[in-house]
């Protein structure tokens, strides 16, 4: 609950054209533009970021930190996903 | 296969891991940080009052400018905090009641009032600085979302110490009656500066579980004493006088001996007996009444767009 402050949302800034978004905290708002707003002031006010995202929380879906192991377990033994598994002859230059 | 949680919890501590909202913590290291992270929030926020007292008052439109932003700045911290206790299952409204009607504690620093433009100096030298050394610390707090606020709290608060200090240069360096405006500023805020870091280690009933979970790393006389340590050259360097006899370089402990402050006055201002107690309250409240019609218009706005969602 907090109904005087409206629902809340997530804040993800791009600090750079190119460059990944990444999460930078949340704020609440009561829609989309005042969510923007809201974060252009609470989150970039240094020139942090060249672009926004704002998420409602309650879009997210999120791994349960419970099953943290069995969830991700599956990747544990995929070593061959890595190029360190395999063996490059010399001589055929950079791979 | 049945997990401890607690056991899982305390591995989490002993790794250096950061503890995050939904993961499983005991109940009073939950009300812990809430009482920690609201009390820092709300400090954050009465925080804006001495300083907004000296906007329209300040010697210049740069030092007015930069004032601004300051305290503009101490507003967001106090949002990315109120944000961060949250997280841990409190709401807003039933914080900002907490603070309204006086339940909840906030920093006793802003209880003295701002006589002069060269306390705004010596708000930004010494408060702020006495901040950052206890927020630099909190950037390894255990709860992950009270770190991250803090991470970015620090980036900002650097541009606050160095603001005040430059105030203090000018003052220290300007006329005979411009430097002793800085030395009554100092001479009023250093003790009161020192309180901030809580009482001393022996007699601090929150220490122990704070360090124990590693919501704090250090104790309140480290820190004290780290802040005494840094300060002394900064005043020397403006020929001002710190207002403690006792205060002496001590080699075999490679800092400085010090007076503690008044440990009584601190309890009282605590209570609610400090200069400005009854002000900081009043002026918080008149601002929170004088917002209902902009917090009630935002929420019809807010249903009014929901509505016509469902019905597009």
């Amino acid at each position: 609950m907090s109904d005087s402050q409206g629902p809340l949302w997530e804040v993800f800034v791009q600090k750079k054209a190119g460059q990944p978004f990444v999460h930078c905290g949340n704020l609440h708002a009561f829609d989309k533009e005042m969510a923007l707003q809201n974060a252009r002031d609470l989150y970039t006010r240094r020139g942090e970021g060249m672009s926004l995202w704002v998420v409602p929380s309650s879009a997210i879906v999120a791994s349960s930190p419970e099953d943290m192991g069995s969830f991700f377990e599956p990747s544990n033994d995929k070593i061959f996903r890595h190029p360190t598994f395999y063996q490059i002859p010399d001589g055929v230059g950079h791979m | 296969m049945e997990i401890n949680f607690e056991e899982l919890f305390e591995s989490k501590l002993a790794k250096n891991d950061f503890i995050e909202p939904k993961d499983w913590m005991p109940e009073n290291y939950r009300k812990h940080l809430i009482r920690q992270i609201s009390q820092h929030a709300h400090s954050e926020i009465v925080g804006m009052l001495p300083e907004g007292n000296w906007i329209t008052r300040a010697p210049s439109l740069r030092s007015k400018l930069v004032l601004l932003a300051k305290v503009q700045d101490e507003g967001g911290h106090g949002l990315y905090l109120y944000t961060a206790a949250e997280s841990l299952g409190i709401s807003r409204d039933e914080m900002l009641d907490a603070l309204l009607t006086g339940k909840a504690k906030y920093s006793s620093i802003f209880n003295y009032p701002t006589l002069s433009w060269a306390d705004v100096g010596a708000v930004g030298w010494l408060v702020d600085g006495a901040a950052i050394m206890n927020q630099v610390m909190l950037q390894r707090s255990s709860y992950g979302p009270y770190s991250r606020a803090m991470v970015r709290i620090c980036k900002e608060e650097s541009f606050h110490q160095r603001q005040g200090y430059e105030i203090m240069t000018h003052l220290a360096f300007g006329t005979a009656a411009q430097k002793d405006m800085a030395q009554d500023a100092l001479n009023r805020w250093w003790y009161p500066t020192l309180m901030m870091f809580g009482p001393p280690d022996v007699e601090s009933p929150n220490s122990e579980n704070a360090l124990k979970w590693r919501i704090k790393r250090e104790t309140n006389d480290q820190l004290r004493q780290r802040f005494v340590n840094q300060t002394v050259v900064q005043a020397e360097y403006l020929g001002l006088t710190i207002p403690d006899e006792k205060l002496k370089w001590n080699e075999s402990k490679k800092g400085y001996d010090y007076s503690d402050p008044d440990w009584i006055e601190f309890k009282s201002v605590i209570k609610g007996n400090g200069i400005c107690n009854k002000e900081r309250l009043m002026a918080r409240n008149k601002a929170h009444k004088e917002g209902e019609w902009v917090r009630a218009a935002a929420a019809a706005y807010g249903k009014k767009q929901q509505e016509s969602q469902v019905a597009a």
